[in-house]
């Protein structure tokens, strides 16, 4: 007779999400023996099409990986070839990069947390079904998506795939009027997003804390957005330059996607959990004050709580976005000439759902030779699948739906860059 | 097609060439009394076949309009609207069957003739109800 306690959980992938998510869980008298999840990773293509192009059509290249989060790739692809060419973009021109990647994280992070996360801790498919039920939570997530949006739009010239940045700064700087136009919108998104923090909080959290190093930039006198060395809790302190010699990417027979690991074997994480964990003292006091609130304290070892402290970034991002536009001056000239010589650089920046590291080879033309590009994601897998154990484990009592959903919301704590839909994983239990 | 329809558009008739970030398409149609949609869509059928669907009374195939991996797309954000009780009351959606979705590849010519032949009737069509309005 077969063990009760014996099941497969599997996924089978969304016709309409392109780059598949899939999933594996096998449990054998009550163990789980396997996890396997394969993510697609679309930036694999690109670092072979890089090849043969020019430096500067590198920053709108890669941004066409992730609908998402453009402005990370962008910014990771633009400080590799600046640092490369020996360019700093500093003062306004980088205070104005700066917005733009905020705008970024509040779009990115108000997707995530009311459409994409919170239907799973309400019981809800998806953000259409929360949607009929709690409109008001849904509307206010469009207000801040908005605000997030017009900050892309004004300094990035569109909200979907800016096109103003370029290696030496940006095409075009807004005037000091148009940017005056996003201060409404920002604070009403900064009352909105306060209110996240306090709604998140009452959230119901699965038990459970994870044990791995916690990986993010950081930068005296500033919450990691666009620069720093990298840096973890585990006394890690590294030039940007020196990420591939402490970092590794493999590949596993389950997965389209490399694994990485830090060249120890020992599995880390990036994204807010690191960040906050790393930088918490960087937070704006409203930021600060907000997490304190609700009794956020760093670091905080449970990734379902990721949502909370997603919603205090959110709160630093708004309020930092504001001060700003606050401190703007126009600047001179909207770029610094930057002359291509023959090397290799290397860019790191914080995309919303964590680090993303940029390594390109140019010759002395300015043609591309080789990139690297490391994504956020990638750099997660492996701590998705442990946390997919740990979890089921302390879940096998569960009913199989419920215990489907929360290997969904697992996978979700990460904020995976394969979220297309309200939902890109559809889960199956089979006994066996 | 926006530049098609937007040179003969009848008096009333506003036309909105939009990226498909569903935030802003929301916005956009709120308050008008009725709604076309166009856009390029991909199920398997003959480049340039034409599909038309009535998104007011029942949500999209989202199949039909997926093609984003990285965000919601046509389909959600009209049923976010739905539920938000934002959409429009009328909703008509026109689906072109795409040829190839890389970048910089230009129309087909299947498509490029399907694309005259719908702004033309959609000329048509939006002259109708604006009269009939």
């Amino acid at each position: 007779m077969p063990d009760k306690r014996t099941k497969t959980i599997r996924t089978a992938t969304l016709a309409r999400v392109e780059g598949e998510g899939a999933m594996r869980v096998r449990i054998e008298a009550g163990q789980v023996t396997e996890v396997a999840l394969d993510i697609y990773e679309p930036p694999r293509f690109f670092e072979a099409f890089l090849r043969g192009r020019d430096f500067a059509e590198a920053v709108d290249i890669t941004s066409r990986i992730c609908g998402i989060c453009p402005v990370a790739y962008q910014m990771s692809a633009v400080t590799a070839m600046e640092s490369l060419c020996g360019v700093e973009v500093g003062g306004q021109l980088r205070a104005l990069r700066r917005l733009l990647y905020c705008g970024e994280w509040i779009e990115s992070h108000a997707l995530h947390i009311f459409m994409l996360h919170a239907p799973d801790f309400l019981g809800y498919a998806g953000a259409v079904e929360m949607a009929r039920d709690h409109p008001a939570i849904v509307a206010d997530a469009l207000k801040l998506k908005k605000a997030g949006n017009e900050v892309m739009r004004v300094v990035g010239g569109r909200e979907v795939h800016p096109i103003n940045l370029r290696v030496g700064g940006l095409h075009r700087v807004p005037r000091k009027a148009e940017l005056a136009t996003l201060v409404e919108g920002l604070e009403r998104a900064r009352e909105i997003a306060l209110g996240a923090v306090t709604l998140t909080a009452t959230l119901d959290f699965p038990d459970y804390e994870q044990d791995f190093e916690f990986v993010a930039l950081a930068h005296p006198g500033e919450y990691p957005i666009d620069r720093g060395r990298v840096v973890s809790d585990h006394g890690l302190d590294i030039a940007p330059a020196d990420y591939m010699t402490h970092f590794v990417e493999s590949h596993v027979p389950w997965s389209h996607a490399l694994h990485s690991q830090r060249t120890d074997g020992s599995t880390y994480v990036v994204g807010p959990l690191a960040r906050f964990a790393t930088s918490y003292d960087e937070l704006t006091p409203l930021a600060r004050e907000a997490a304190a609130g609700v009794g956020l304290r760093p670091p905080e070892r449970n990734p379902f709580r990721s949502i909370v402290v997603r919603s205090v970034e959110l709160v630093h991002a708004v309020d930092e976005a504001l001060a700003l536009i606050a401190d703007y001056e126009e600047p001179d000239a909207p770029a610094l000439e930057v002359i291509p010589r023959a090397g290799v650089g290397h860019g790191v920046s914080e995309a919303p759902r964590g680090l993303l590291y940029h390594r390109y080879e140019i010759d002395a033309d300015g043609t591309i030779l080789d990139a690297v590009i490391v994504p956020p994601t990638s750099q997660n897998q492996t701590a998705i699948e442990a946390d997919l154990r740990g979890v089921v484990e302390r879940s096998l009592d569960l009913p199989d739906a419920e215990l489907s959903v929360r290997c969904e919301q697992t996978i979700r704590n990460y904020d995976p860059c394969i979220s297309c839909a309200t939902h890109f994983l559809k889960l199956d239990v089979q006994r066996v | 097609m926006a530049a098609a329809v937007g040179a003969r558009r009848p008096p009333g008739v506003e036309v909105v060439e939009h990226e498909g970030e569903p935030i802003t398409l929301i916005e956009a149609c709120e308050g008008a009394p009725a709604l076309w949609i166009v856009d390029a869509v991909r199920s398997g059928a003959q480049p340039g076949t034409l599909h038309r669907l009535d998104a007011a009374q029942q949500p999209l195939p989202a199949e039909l309009f997926g093609v984003s991996t990285h965000r919601l797309g046509l389909a959600d954000a009209l049923e976010l609207a739905r539920a938000l009780g934002r959409l429009p009351p009328q909703v008509i959606v026109y689906g072109i069957e795409a040829n190839e979705f890389e970048p910089g590849s230009p129309l087909s010519p299947s498509v490029a003739r399907s694309v005259e032949r719908l702004a033309d009737a959609l000329v048509e069509e939006l002259s109708a109800a604006v009269n009939a309005a």
